[in-house]
């Protein structure tokens, strides 16, 4: 067993915690600081040992290495990946694409790609653009409102709980999961925690005997009836990508709507310019999913190596931060000042190399229509500076709580 | 002008098809390939230039 590191940073380079609060609130200046010292991977006992890539070098690189890094536990855990009881392990890993790897994974991939493709995703347009109406006519005529809670934790859910063949109003159980899954990395593993994993799996599992017992048109009856290598995926296969499907489609798009508004809500310039200009959203979205990226991966070291002149051990984790990527002034010009009219922009917030997203056409319409409706019918509105801005811990970041005045109606 | 998409390098990021339906389209996979054998008609150069910035795999290229 590794051991666990608990309490406050000593040294963000030799001891640094990306599930600590200080790390979501401040992590932009963390890598400039990183990086201005000459320290382009940072390292931590914590977790049982974790590397912090910040260069989009590394990054890209560590994307494509799949022959020395497992994407068997692509959340950083308390538990290493071979210390989990009863896990799933690679190539399939516990929840099949993204934990697993090369071969298995593109099979696994390649019956998802078709649902989640472009022609497939664009028609739920009008749907989105329903939710999203609805969301703000129940706010009501409030001046105050929190763009979090009322909006955007609301989108994400809705949709892929209908594409799943889950009742949407459990939006609330899904998001508590999140949390779960997501944000109580640095937890430790309590028998409350446990009994809430546990909640989850029967509730998984009611479902999917349900859709065993009744089939019907949606996500989890074309799973049961899929097959892989000419055999039908193993039940823990299927439960393994409906959890995937729930998780990853959630709380990523929540932040990425979100922290977009939580811009606006502070760059009237920019805010301004959207509202009279709706044509430039998908040009100003892809900045800010490239500015604010919600998303940090993490891959597992396979064997003893060296890379770039540090020393990797077998199973250390290797965080894969996306959003620090995307600022690296080698790639990007002006990496830290945001450009809603940013021209080249080959921003890796959906990832690098063979993980690619599965959602990313799904997110990227949920952003537009989102920040589209909530531009239209409020025109002028700003951060609440009586109230608190709240990010999220972890490897997905976003506001948790988005206070704002709104100043204006349409 | 031609463009091309390499298949091997694609991911189906579906940026280019995004911002140069005229240039490309996207399998029912989602990944991304070049029409009219690439050729790219006048006027479009820049948008063809404009997918080659955007792909966040590098997997575009431009003969001029």
């Amino acid at each position: 067993m590794s051991e666990t590191v608990y309490g406050p940073v000593t040294d963000w380079a030799t001891d640094f915690d990306h599930g600590s609060p200080d790390y979501a609130a401040n992590q932009h200046k963390i890598w400039e600081d990183l990086k201005s010292s000459g320290c382009p991977i940072a390292h931590t006992d914590r977790y049982g040992g974790t590397w912090l890539p910040l260069t989009h070098e590394m990054v890209h690189e560590i994307a494509y290495d799949t022959d020395h890094f497992s994407s068997e536990g692509p959340v950083v855990g308390q538990l290493k990946p071979s210390e989990v009881p009863d896990r799933i392990g690679a190539p399939i890993g516990p929840v099949p694409p993204i934990s697993s790897d090369p071969p298995f994974h593109a099979e696994a991939r390649r019956l998802l790609l078709p649902a989640f493709a472009p022609k497939m995703i664009d028609p739920w347009r009008e749907e989105v653009v329903s939710i999203c109406n609805e969301l703000i006519d129940n706010m009501g005529t409030a001046d105050h409102i929190d763009a979090a809670l009322q909006y955007s934790q609301h989108i994400p859910v809705m949709v892929i709980a209908r594409m799943l063949g889950l009742p949407v109003e459990d939006g609330d159980k899904f998001r508590g999961w999140v949390n779960l899954v997501l944000s109580g990395i640095g937890e430790e593993r309590t028998e409350a925690r446990m009994a809430q994993f546990e909640e989850f799996n029967a509730y998984l599992a009611f479902h999917v005997n349900d859709h065993i017992e009744n089939p019907r048109d949606d996500l989890i009856s074309f799973l049961l009836k899929a097959e892989i290598f000419g055999e039908k995926l193993s039940l823990e296969h299927t439960v393994g990508t409906v959890i995937l499907l729930l998780i990853a489609g959630i709380d990523t798009t929540w932040s990425g709507i979100g922290s977009s508004l939580w811009h606006l809500a502070g760059n009237s310039v920019d805010r301004r310019r959207l509202v009279e200009n709706p044509d430039m959203i998908p040009a100003a979205v892809e900045e800010f999913l490239r500015a604010y990226a919600p998303v940090t991966m993490a891959r597992v070291v396979k064997e003893d190596m060296e890379f770039h002149g540090v020393e990797m051990k077998k199973e250390d984790w290797v965080l894969l931060p996306f959003p620090a990527a995307n600022r690296d002034d080698n790639q990007f010009a002006d990496a830290h000042i945001v450009q809603i009219d940013r021209e080249a922009n080959r921003h890796a917030a959906f990832g690098l190399g063979i993980h690619r997203c599965l959602g990313s056409n799904l997110a990227r319409l949920e952003m537009n229509v989102a920040i589209e409706v909530f531009l239209k019918r409020f025109p002028d509105f700003s951060l609440d500076s009586s109230e608190v801005v709240m990010w999220s811990t972890g490897q997905v970041r976003g506001p948790r709580a988005l206070p704002f005045v709104i100043n204006a109606r349409a | 002008m031609r463009v091309h998409v390499d298949p091997s390098k694609c991911q189906g990021h579906n940026r280019c098809y995004a911002l140069a339906p005229e240039l490309f389209d996207v399998d029912d996979l989602g990944n991304a390939f070049e029409l009219n054998d690439g050729v790219v008609p006048a006027g479009l150069e820049d948008k063809a230039r404009l997918a080659l910035a955007n792909c966040p795999e590098f997997a575009i290229s431009i003969e001029e």
